[in-house]
């Protein structure tokens, strides 16, 4: 997925006069940001999949943003606009810029953020917040298929934190979610 | 039963509530930003606040599947405060979130000169920002509170039809009705209106641009008193869809009005709550 794949995806009426107003004055972006739902729409967007209309559009006009820009979109978001900047960050040239905002998803207690900073802007997360993350998904309940290059990045440290949940869990009559059994037991095998 | 209780402060409430208005029929809220037991000293308490309402506290609605809209403001009490006076500075940019469905609640405490400015102010924001407006009449002096609110929302230029006056009562309900303001009724379980009251004002005023709530907040208060008003009106002979249009589409019309109520998660159906989704979860 690219950039240009997402606004040529995206309806241009609004995009345009958007990114033209974004690339005169970076301060725009805001307000055009937090509007971008209503004027595309939470649907997803067809021929690109996994996108809705309104993330494209958003990932389009923080492509145009210096990095303290984007991060204070994220700061100054919603749940969707935080949402939709995770979403973005790996086809946005910010180097680590982001990764104080994937510490911040990961603190949240809305599962939404802490799945979306596992997705594919974990590349630049630390080992150890990393499995944190993850067994913090486990206690969730998110899905562990949200986890991008969950079995790559899984090791040793975080099987020992996943088998001590277990062990938990088993104390108090209570099971682990079968994703996180299955790991386990892939971990076990290698 | 579909109950939207326009005016409830869920910040204050535990999931017990949340389960319990479920199992009761309501579907939607609105959370008005209001004072808290704890008066705040900093612009910066205000932007935690407002980012709990349109972040933190919909994700905890929608776990019981329920839709939770918020109106933001400063507030009259802590308008009187100097240091929170930057809480207007804030304003604008939360105003284009789209949890965010009225500029409220506005209007007077003790009815002071910085009251007076806050309330002219917040007035301008929702002409500007194209949303309805939710005012609060004082505790004190009630009559005269509601009288010089209505001179202030007609000195703004806004249409009528976009201001909702809340927690009138017997004395106060004829001079909005007339105005074409919207009217709020809070019952409480002992202060503002009961649910018996509440019929009577409704068969003396009929249900136009009528809504009810419940205001629980963090005092002595119920979430289900709605629901409680709801059944009180068909004790007395209201039909089904009288309550209907009271409990649900009358707010659903005031805050529709914002462009921004999203009711598609719950007005569906085959709408109940799986209970494990992430997908969920508002905006």
């Amino acid at each position: 997925m690219t950039v240009e794949e997402l606004r040529r995806a995206t309806d241009p009426a609004w995009l345009a006069t958007a990114e033209k107003q974004v690339r005169a004055d970076p301060d725009a972006a805001g307000p055009l940001f937090a509007r971008a739902a209503r004027a595309l729409g939470r649907g997803r967007l067809r021929g690109v999949p996994g996108w809705t209309a309104a993330e494209a559009g958003r990932a389009v006009l923080l492509s145009l943003l210096p990095p303290d820009h984007v991060v204070r979109l994220y700061q100054q978001g919603d749940t969707a606009e935080r949402l939709a900047v995770l979403k973005a960050l790996p086809l946005l040239d910010i180097g680590d810029a982001g990764v104080p905002l994937l510490h911040d998803a990961l603190r949240a207690n809305d599962p939404r953020l802490v799945a979306a900073a596992l997705g594919r802007c974990a590349t630049h997360l630390d080992a150890a917040t990393w499995r944190q993350g993850v067994v913090k998904c486990v206690f969730m309940g998110v899905p562990l298929d949200r986890v991008d290059r969950l079995d790559e990045r899984a090791d040793a440290e975080l099987a020992a934190m996943l088998t001590g949940l277990a062990e938990e869990r088993a104390a108090a009559g209570r099971t682990m979610p079968p994703d996180a059994v299955a790991l386990l037991t892939r971990m076990e095998k290698q | 039963m579909r109950i939207f209780d326009p005016h409830i402060h869920m910040t204050s409430r535990t999931t017990d509530d949340y389960t319990a208005m479920a199992a009761h029929g309501v579907r939607a809220v609105v959370e008005p930003a209001f004072w808290l037991g704890q008066p705040r000293t900093s612009p910066g308490s205000f932007a935690d606040y407002f980012d709990s309402l349109i972040g933190w506290e919909p994700y905890r609605a929608s776990q019981f599947g329920i839709r939770h809209h918020a109106t933001l403001a400063l507030n009259p009490k802590e308008a009187n405060d100097p240091r929170c006076r930057g809480v207007l500075d804030l304003l604008p940019r939360y105003l284009d979130k789209d949890g965010v469905v009225a500029v409220g609640e506005i209007g007077y405490d003790a009815m002071t000169p910085a009251e007076d400015e806050a309330f002219a102010a917040q007035l301008a924001l929702a002409v500007e920002y194209e949303l309805p407006a939710l005012v609060h009449t004082p505790h004190r002096d009630k009559a005269s509170g509601t009288k010089r609110s209505l001179d202030v929302v007609r000195e703004s230029g806004i249409a009528p039809g976009r201001v909702l006056i809340d927690h009138l009562n017997e004395v106060t309900v004829g001079q909005v009705r007339d105005t074409g303001c919207w009217m709020g009724f809070s019952i409480y379980p002992e202060t503002k209106m009961s649910p018996p009251r509440m019929v009577e004002i409704l068969k003396e005023h009929g249900l136009e641009r009528m809504l009810v709530n419940s205001a629980a907040d963090w005092g002595k208060s119920d979430p289900l008193l709605t629901v409680r008003t709801a059944e009180a009106m068909l004790a007395a002979g209201f039909s089904a869809d009288d309550v209907d249009r009271v409990l649900w589409r009358n707010p659903v019309e005031f805050y529709g009005q914002s462009q921004k109520l999203d009711l598609s998660d719950v007005e569906a159906p085959e709408a109940t709550f799986a209970g494990s989704s992430i997908l969920r979860g508002g905006s």
